[in-house]
Parts: structure tokens; C-alpha cells; sequence
């Protein structure tokens, strides 16, 4: 029997229940006739509080309340990649079915399919131990995921019944049980995990191989670190959508969880619409088949919106748990944290900095340390990395959410105005930004990449930095009074910023390069400003090595040379050489 | 139903409470009855067992504790619909002032609107030309966006809305049906009296809806203002089928509104006294434009909102900006070089255009062409800071050149007259001509190929 109780009080998406039930705190609750979604968040004698996930116009005092007996959670089958959730995994494409083009209220799906009928290959038999997270059959939900359906966590036993191999839905008994106290437990493809508890793991490994994203500002100056965490800021217009986009499009993550919380309804169709059509290039298949979204867009219910983060996540862990590496994309938790303002201020909390409530911090560092490269509790590996956007108030990055934030991420990637207004993307600013995963990954990069490509990347960071003392003295005297070696630096850091760190999205070579071709245009431009600096050093003027077209050359390379010819770069070498040559015969 | 309730219980600026209520609902409409014979509307905004906090529309001017009649209508705020609403004028709730009688409802909607399924929407690909250069060419507009104007007090903001109305046309497929739903929230008479003429002067006032709450009506009228519009807005496009452009000004005086009835609530204030909720409220007005699948329809905005003291990170701008696709920006200084529409191009921005224009659009080299413009234009605000310092003569021959582009750019193409109508391959035309003054080893945004057919070098 239900716990029920009556409405006494609603005020937007709180409402509050009279009386002294028994409700459990983060228990999911269906509130009045229409049955919409609520979690208890608040328990006090005669009053329970309750945040309503689904628009509470209609509502009214003495309008029922029932507990299920569960905390808030999502189901865990497969199903789950390909499909667009709304924040408490809703699956959007059935609401549109049953409610047309609007969501209306109250609308009952499941979450995942149950009629569908997987190929299942049962990977256990009879007489088998089984633990948590033991895997026990295995599904092929897309053509990229092979989907491991596992013991739940806290489950462990011995196998007696097994199911030959064939098709099942994901509620048809799979695998029986006996546990040691001799229950016999039925087990599905199904499981539930509540959002808000991470799901445990055997152990956490250090962060010692990069999330490859293709994209040369990060991969190169600022890399993440496989279940590594980072932050996005940026005012409105500086690209962060973008940016996400590009990671969630290219990066070498098995799985990726893009959620749109609090944003735009149309970038979402631009996601889904994009994904579908483009392909994976490393499995050739479309890329949808390895995404998953969450779309609780800006005038979607507030309260769902703050559980989309965490209906994401624990997403994100089941598929670790099965041994991928996992991205979230959360844009924005600008938009999470602001939910929390809003329901805070709803329930008259005591309001810390700029209205947000005190335990913003915790929550935020709660959500961020649910990643990581872990051991799973059946022994494969995962990870869980979290790439998320922030939207400081006014562009403002000393604003609670992007200080909090930066206290718990590891990468900073800060979005610059200026470089957005002069359409230089990716706007990351070199000098705010920083990656603290650098020395974690240098191994791998010296062992994968190039004994050099530390070396490389500290020099074409330093040619950037001296670029911005100079560009100081230029702002007061103009450029023409410098002496020729630091004309040159200032030329080569030209080069540098349009033939390095910039990078254009919509170009077939230029969207994804590969991590060889990064460090050989690294390599290239360094020639470049070796031979450059020797010829200055012989009293060449720098007007004259500038009469040669070979800096335009290469910063045209991310043009030119396409990511399979490698070949090429020993012909810019020689174009380099003749370069030098010239200028020496000359004008020697 | 039926039950009316004699008196009230409190009356605090716009908010009325009313106790021993029974069967009210949250966000139910009532009817009040002051003294008899004024009849004003009220919803509901919080309810506790039987006491209900009740939101005025129009004031609680002559209320009292003892002469109001409250009457509950069982359902939220609805208005009525039909084909024949265009053409009309009406107040701020819906209700027709022009003395032309009510209209004979087709259909009664919900003003609240609910949130369009994202997999339901179509993504916005078709542009719409505009006339006008700085936007055409750089922050090009495109149908089922939300891209508001962000002014100042005293920019032109309406002759720029208004030329925008007039000149904006839907292409080769023109024989679709078009037409405008205005709203006003808060202006001066002056404002919404220059629309009204400017639509009737372009012969589209039989193709106008007007909502208009005007600087003296009602404050609390203002909160439903843009919501009864975009619901009739999306009544015209999605249910009959055609193209609808909708303006709203101004939204500054609804987040004003918004505040002023959150701090009579005592409300816990955010950010500058607004309440949290300020983004929510705001995006269930921006987000409802689009295009939906299977419909041939499309609702596209533009908000016009003035920033406070010329403040772009001003709570109203800032979530706007979060919110919209893009952002219009008006600038002071360059309205005052007498430049007209003085759009500041560097801030302003539209996200949707990157996949409505290029070949089979507009033309193939729209894309690069405005990145160039961009980045060109960018660079000519650090030689104007850096002739500021050193004086204009020390500025070396290609920052000389810099200048020399950034006014042209400014006098020739930003600048256009009142009602001249530029057509996109002119706009296009003229970006290459300001081109040309700078020197082709400059222009590292375009494409060689692009370069080698547009680019032409001065020769003088």
C-alpha cells in the first residue's frame, strides 16, 4: 500500500503536502489527477515538500499525492543510445506520439521500449558465481554498442536457470538466481539506479591518457585526460555550443551523453538532425548510434531541469560500468545552478552570493567527482569524463558558478569575447586557460606522439605568451620601432594563432586532425621561425623575410595538407630551406 | 463554479488575497467585480489550503476589502480565436479596443502555451531577406528564429523594426501567407501609434495583430501581453499554415513588470532585484517560435528590448542573449556619427545563419565573406585604439589601410537609407568592393578558391 497525502499549498513547481506521512526524502511521488512526476525534498512535521517535474497549472489544495516507495530513478536497458530523453528520461520521440508537436502534461511513457525484441547472447551458465556488475548477457543496441546487461551492483550469487539465446524484450526474465541466503532472484535486462548515488566502483586509476578531440587548442596547449573533468565558460556568442558540439562530434569517447539543459529547443534539432547524418570516422557508423540526449530545453519544466544532470551521469556510469569511455557534454550547468536558485528562493532558503544557495559548491563538486577512470566492479575498465559549459552572468567569470566550478575541474578552457567578435574560433583564450592533466599525459604523449611534442607545445605556448608582451609595447608605440627579432615573434605568433590555434568547424580537413598532423604543423612552424630567427640574427631585415610568401604558406596548411598526407609537410620543409637559401644568395 | 466570494482578505500593489476559497486551482483565471460595475481579471499565483494569492491584471485601483466580488472560472488564462483577429487591435489581455465588437471565437487557447517537442521541430534553414546590408550579409535572419534588437533609449530601434516589417519578404516562395503579430508592453503612445501608421502606410495593416499595452495601462498586464500574442502567433502558423513575424517591445518593461510583482510577493530577490525565475519566465516567451514538422507555418521573433544605461550585461540583455539565437546590438556612438541602422556588427550575432545561407540560399561566398568582414572590421577597432595613442600619421601603411576600409564600411555599407531596399547580391557585391581596399595577402578568412573569383584588387 501507497503512502498518499493532500495538497495544501503550490507555489510554481513546489508544492506542499499537509500532515505527517511517511515519505522518504528523494522519493519519486505522482502528484494530483494528471499524475506528474514530484521528488520529496524536504520533510518536516506536518509538512512535506515536494518539487513537481511537469508544469503545475490546475493543481489544486487537497489534490492527492502518492508516494512510490522508490527514490527517483532511471531504468537502465537497452535502448537507451540513439534516443533523445527529456530530464527524467521521458523519451521525447513517444511523448510527440501520444501529445503531437507539445508536450503536454502528465503524459505516461516507459522510458525505454518494452515491446522491442534484442538479440540477446546470454554470457553466464548455470552453477556460475555472479557479482555485482558480473556480466550477464550481451546486446547489440546499435551497430556501434554492444550492450552488457549486468548483475545490479548490490546483487551477488549463484546462477541456477539460464535463457537459450535468443530475442527478448527488455522486462522477460533472462537469468535466475540463488543469493546466499538462498532467495531466488529473477534477473532482466532491466535494472533501476536512483539519480543521485553514484554507482560504485572496484577502484579509481590516475588520469594517464588524453580524450582525443581533434581539435588543436585542446588536444595540443590544454588536453583533458580520459575521465578527466573540464569547464567551458563563456558569455553568450563566444561558441561554447559549439565547442561542445565539435567534442561531442569528434572526440574518441565510445559513448557520449550530450545534454541541453536549460537551452535552446532549436540546437537540440540541430543535434539531432546533424548526428544522424554525420559519420563516425573512426567506425564509419553514424554517429546518433553511439549518442545519447538529454533535452530538457529553457522553457521545459524548471525542477526536471535540475535532474537532467544527474539523469545524464548516472547514464553515463552504466555505460562505464560495461567497460566504455564515456563523455558528457552538459550545456549548461549555468542553467543547472540557476534551476537551484529558482527552487531555492521557491522555498525561502537563505540565500548565499548573488542568490544562489549556500550548498551550490557542494552540489557542484558532488556532480564533478562522479567522474573518473575507474576499475569497474567487474573488473574491465571505464570512464566517465565531464565536459561542461558554463554561462557566466554578463561574461562575468567571477560569478559564483565558474569560481565554484573552477574549484573542481581540471581543465579550464576559457571562451574569449574578443576573439569571438573577431570570429577567431575556437575562442579559447591561450592565456586564461589551463589544462592541470599536462603532466599525467606527457608519457603518453612522448610514447604515442612524438618524443618531442612536449617540447613543441611548451614553445608555441611560450611564442604566444612573449606575442602578448609585445602586442603591450605595440599598444603604446606602434609596431614599427620593434627591433627585428621580436617582429619575428610577433609574425610567427600570427602564424601560430590563424594556422594553429584556429580552426574551422565547417571545413572537411580542418574539422577533426589527427594528433601526427598537429605535431608535425608544430614542427613545421618551429622550422619556420628557427630558419627565420637565424636569418635575422644575420642582419636580415624583417621586411624582407616578410616580402616571402612562405608565412601565409603555412599557415595555409590546415588547408592544404589533408589529415592522410603527412608526406607533404617534407615538402613545406624544403620550401622552408629554399626559403633561407634565397634570402642568404641574395642578399648575402 | 458559480460561488462568488464577497471581500478580500488583503491587498497588497497587485496581489489580492482572498480566504476560505474552495476548489481553486493554481494558475486559474477569476473574475472581479468592483462596486458592482467595473469588471476586472485576476489569476491565480499561489494557493495555501484555502487562501489564494490572486495577481491583477488591471490594478487594484478602488479595490477594497468589502466591495470586490470574486468568482472563480475553473480554467487558466485562455483567449479567443480565430482567422478574423487579423486586422484587429486589442489591449494587453486580448480583449479588442478597437470598437469593431468581440471577436467570434474558432477556438479558445491556453495563453501559457506548452513547450514544443524538440524532435518534433524542424531546424530553421530558410533566410529571410531583410534589405538591409548589416543584417543580410552578417547576421543574417532566418525563418522560425528568435533574434532579438538590442538598443538604448532613443536609438532607432523602431524605424529599424519597421523597415525590417516592411521590406522583409519570403523569397521565391512569396504566394505562402504572411503576417505580423505586434505586441507592445509598456511604450509611449508616440511608439505604438508610429507601427500602426507604418503598418497602414505598407498597406499590411489587413495582416496586422495588435496587442498593445501602452506606458499608462496596467503594469501587472504586461506579464501576459507577450504570451496572449505568441499564442495567437502560433494559433495563425500552426494551425492555419502561415508565416507569422512577431515583435515584441519592449522587454525590458516585462522583466520591470516581472519584478515589481515579485518584490509584492516578497520574493528572495537575485541578481539587481529580479527574481530567480527571471530566465524561465523569459525563455517561455523566446522559445516559443520555430518550425514544426509536417506544417508548413513558422514563427519567427524579434524582441526588441532597450538595455538599461546601455548595458549589455544587464540581467534583461545577458539571459536574453542565453536564450535567443543571436543577438541585433545597437550602438550610441555610431548613431551619433549620424549612421543609420547604427547595428554594432561586432556584438551582434546570429547562430541560424551558418546553415541558411551558401550556395543554393544566397551565394556561395556569403559565409567567408562575412567571417572576413568580421575579422577585418575587429582588427580596425585595434588601429583606431592604437592611432588614438601614436596619432593617425605614425600608423604604418596597412593600418592607414585598416582605417581607410573600417569608414567606408561604416559610411557605405552599414549606413543605408530609410526605405532602401539592398538585395542580397548587392549587399554581397558591396562586401567585396570594401574588400578590395585591403591588400588580398590580408584576408585569411576566405577560401582561396572564393577569393580568386570575387576578389578584385583597386586599382588605384
Amino acid at each position: 500500500m501507497n503512502i498518499t497525502g493532500k495538497i495544501f499549498g503550490i507555489n510554481g513547481p513546489i508544492v506542499f503536502v499537509g500532515g505527517n506521512q511517511a515519505f522518504k526524502m528523494g522519493e519519486m511521488v505522482l502528484v494530483g489527477r494528471d499524475k506528474l512526476v514530484g521528488e520529496v525534498i524536504g520533510l518536516a512535521s506536518g509538512k512535506t515538500t515536494i518539487q513537481v517535474y511537469e508544469e503545475t497549472s490546475g493543481l489544486k489544495p487537497g489534490d492527492e499525492v502518492t508516494g512510490t516507495g522508490a527514490a527517483i530513478s532511471v531504468t537502465l536497458a537497452p535502448g537507451i543510445i540513439s534516443n533523445i530523453f527529456d530530464g527524467i528520461e521521458r523519451p521525447l520521440q513517444e511523448i510527440a506520439k501520444q501529445s503531437g508537436v507539445f508536450i503536454s502534461r502528465g503524459v505516461a511513457v516507459e522510458s525505454l521500449d518494452t515491446q522491442k525484441l534484442w538479440d540477446v547472447h546470454v554470457t553466464v551458465a548455470p552453477g556460475d558465481k555472479v557479482y555485482g556488475g558480473t556480466v550477464i548477457a550481451e546486446v547489440p543496441e546499435t551497430s556501434a554498442i554492444l550492450h552488457k546487461s549486468m548483475v545490479p551492483p548490490d546483487m551477488s550469487g549463484t546462477v541456477t536457470k539460464v535463457v537459450p539465446d535468443g530475442k527478448y524484450t527488455i522486462n522477460d526474465p533472462i537469468v535466475t538466481i540463488v543469493d546466499s541466503k538462498g532467495t531466488e532472484k529473477v534477473l532482466t535486462l532491466t535494472q533501476k539506479w536512483p539519480i543521485r548515488v553514484p554507482r560504485p566502483t572496484a577502484k579509481r586509476f590516475p588520469s594517464d591518457r588524453p580524450l582525443i578531440t581533434g581539435q588543436r587548442i585542446l588536444d595540443t596547449l590544454f588536453p583533458i585526460s580520459k575521465g578527466g573533468t573540464a569547464a567551458i565558460p563563456g558569455g553568450f556568442g563566444t561558441g561554447k555550443t559549439m565547442t561542445q558540439h565539435q567534442l561531442a562530434k569528434w572526440s574518441d569517447a565510445d559513448i557520449i551523453i550530450y545534454i541541453g539543459c536549460g537551452e535552446r529547443g532549436n540546437e537540440m534539432t540541430e543535434v539531432l538532425e546533424d548526428f544522424s547524418k554525420l559519420v563516425d570516422p573512426r567506425s564509419g557508423n553514424p554517429l546518433l548510434d553511439r549518442t545519447t540526449l538529454i533535452a530538457n530545453t529553457s522553457n521545459m519544466p524548471v525542477a526536471a531541469r535540475e535532474a537532467s544532470i544527474y539523469t545524464g551521469i548516472t547514464l553515463a556510469e552504466y555505460y562505464r560500468d560495461m567497460g566504455y569511455h564515456v563523455a558528457i557534454m552538459a550545456d549548461s550547468t549555468s542553467r543547472w545552478a540557476e534551476a537551484l536558485r529558482e527552487l531555492s528562493g521557491r522555498l525561502e532558503e537563505m540565500p548565499a552570493e548573488e542568490g544562489f544557495p549556500a550548498y551550490l559548491a557542494s552540489r557542484l563538486s558532488a556532480f564533478y567527482e562522479r567522474a573518473g577512470f575507474m576499475q569497474n566492479l567487474n573488473w574491465t575498465e571505464g570512464s566517465v569524463s565531464i565536459i561542461g559549459a558554463v554561462s557566466p552572468q554578463g561574461g562575468d567569470f567571477s560569478e559564483p558558478v565558474t569560481q565554484n566550478t573552477k574549484r573542481f575541474v581540471r581543465c579550464f578552457w576559457a571562451l574569449d569575447k574578443s576573439l569571438a567578435y573577431a570570429r577567431h574560433f575556437p575562442a579559447i583564450q591561450w592565456l586564461t586557460s589551463y589544462s592541470e592533466y599536462l603532466t599525467d599525459l606527457a608519457p603518453w604523449y612522448t610514447k604515442n606522439v612524438g618524443e618531442d611534442f612536449v617540447e613543441c607545445r611548451n614553445q608555441i605556448l611560450s611564442i604566444l605568451t612573449q606575442e602578448n608582451q609585445l602586442n603591450e609595447i605595440v599598444k603604446l608605440i606602434g609596431s614599427d620601432v620593434l627591433p627585428d627579432d621580436q617582429k619575428l615573434v610577433l609574425e610567427i605568433a600570427r602564424v601560430i594563432r590563424l594556422g594553429f590555434v584556429q580552426q574551422n568547424a565547417y571545413h572537411p580537413s580542418d574539422t577533426y586532425v589527427p594528433m601526427a598532423k598537429q605535431l608535425k604543423m608544430m614542427q613545421t612552424i618551429l622550422y619556420l621561425y628557427q630558419k627565420s630567427k637565424l636569418l635575422i640574427d644575420r642582419s636580415m631585415p624583417m621586411s624582407l623575410l616578410k616580402s616571402s610568401s612562405i608565412y601565409d604558406k603555412v599557415v595555409a596548411i590546415k588547408y592544404d595538407v589533408a589529415n592522410d598526407e603527412l608526406e607533404k609537410f617534407d615538402d613545406y620543409k624544403k620550401l622552408i630551406d629554399e626559403f633561407y637559401d634565397n634570402i642568404m644568395k641574395t642578399n648575402a | 463554479m458559480g460561488i462568488e466570494y464577497l471581500g478580500l482578505s488583503e491587498i497588497n500593489g497587485p496581489l489580492i488575497a482572498l480566504e476560505g476559497v474552495r476548489d481553486a486551482s493554481f494558475d486559474e483565471i477569476v473574475e472581479l467585480t468592483v462596486d458592482g460595475n467595473q469588471k476586472k481579471i485576476g489569476r491565480i499565483v499561489e494557493l495555501y489550503e484555502d487562501k489564494a494569492i490572486i495577481q491583477v491584471f488591471q490594478g487594484t485601483e478602488d479595490m477594497s476589502l468589502f466591495n470586490t466580488h470574486t468568482k472563480l472560472t475553473g480554467h487558466p488564462m485562455e483567449i479567443n480565436l480565430s482567422p478574423e483577429i487579423l486586422g484587429r487591435v486589442f489591449n494587453g489581455t486580448g480583449q479588442p479596443i478597437d470598437g469593431l465588437g468581440h471577436i467570434i471565437p474558432e477556438i479558445k487557447k491556453d495563453v501559457n502555451g506548452l513547450p514544443l517537442n524538440p524532435c518534433r521541430r524542424e531546424y530553421p534553414r530558410n533566410y529571410i531577406k531583410t534589405g538591409i546590408s548589416a543584417i543580410d550579409c552578417l547576421t543574417t535572419l532566418i525563418r522560425g528564429q528568435k533574434l532579438p534588437i538590442f538598443s538604448g533609449n532613443g536609438l532607432p530601434h523602431d524605424q529599424l523594426a519597421a523597415q525590417i516589417v516592411k521590406q522583409a519578404s519570403l523569397g521565391e516562395d512569396s504566394t505562402e501567407e504572411f503576417a505580423i503579430v505586434f505586441a507592445a508592453m509598456g511604450v509611449k503612445y508616440d511608439v505604438a501609434e508610429f507601427f500602426r501608421r507604418t503598418f497602414e502606410e505598407s498597406g499590411a495593416s489587413s495582416h496586422v495583430v495588435m496587442y498593445l499595452n501602452l506606458a499608462n495601462d496596467p503594469v501587472v498586464e504586461r506579464l501576459i501581453t507577450p504570451k496572449v500574442a505568441l499564442t495567437a502567433a502560433e494559433y495563425l502558423a500552426f494551425e492555419k499554415g502561415m508565416h507569422i513575424l512577431v515583435i515584441l517591445t519592449d522587454m525590458t518593461s516585462f522583466a520591470e513588470a516581472m519584478r515589481e510583482v515579485s518584490s509584492s510577493k516578497g520574493e528572495i530577490p537575485s541578481r539587481k532585484g529580479y527574481p530567480g525565475y527571471l530566465y524561465s519566465e523569459l525563455a517561455t516567451v523566446y522559445e516559443r517560435a520555430g518550425i514544426v514538422h509536417g506544417c508548413p507555418g513558422s514563427v519567427t521573433q524579434i524582441p526588441i528590448l532597450t538595455m538599461p544605461n546601455d548595458d549589455i550585461t544587464h540581467p534583461i540583455p545577458d539571459l536574453t542573449g542565453y536564450i535567443t539565437e543571436g543577438q541585433i546590438v545597437l550602438d550610441r556612438a555610431l548613431y551619433q556619427k549620424a549612421i543609420y541602422p547604427p547595428i554594432s556588427i561586432l556584438p551582434s550575432l546570429s547562430r541560424l545563419m551558418k546553415d541558411g545561407i551558401g550556395a543554393g540560399y544566397t551565394r556561395e561566398d556569403h559565409q567567408d565573406l562575412a567571417n572576413q568582414l568580421f575579422s577585418s572590421y575587429a582588427h580596425v577597432g585595434d588601429v583606431r585604439g592604437l592611432a588614438s595613442v601614436i596619432g593617425e600619421d605614425e600608423l604604418s601603411p596597412l593600418d592607414k589601410q585598416y582605417l581607410k576600409f573600417g569608414l567606408a564600411m561604416e559610411q557605405t555599407f552599414l549606413a543605408q537609407g530609410l526605405t532602401e531596399d539592398r538585395t542580397i547580391i548587392q549587399t554581397l557585391d558591396k562586401g567585396w568592393e570594401l574588400l578590395s581596399i585591403l591588400p588580398r595577402e590580408e584576408l585569411d578568412r576566405v577560401d582561396t578558391k572564393i577569393l580568386d573569383k570575387y576578389f578584385s584588387k583597386k586599382t588605384d
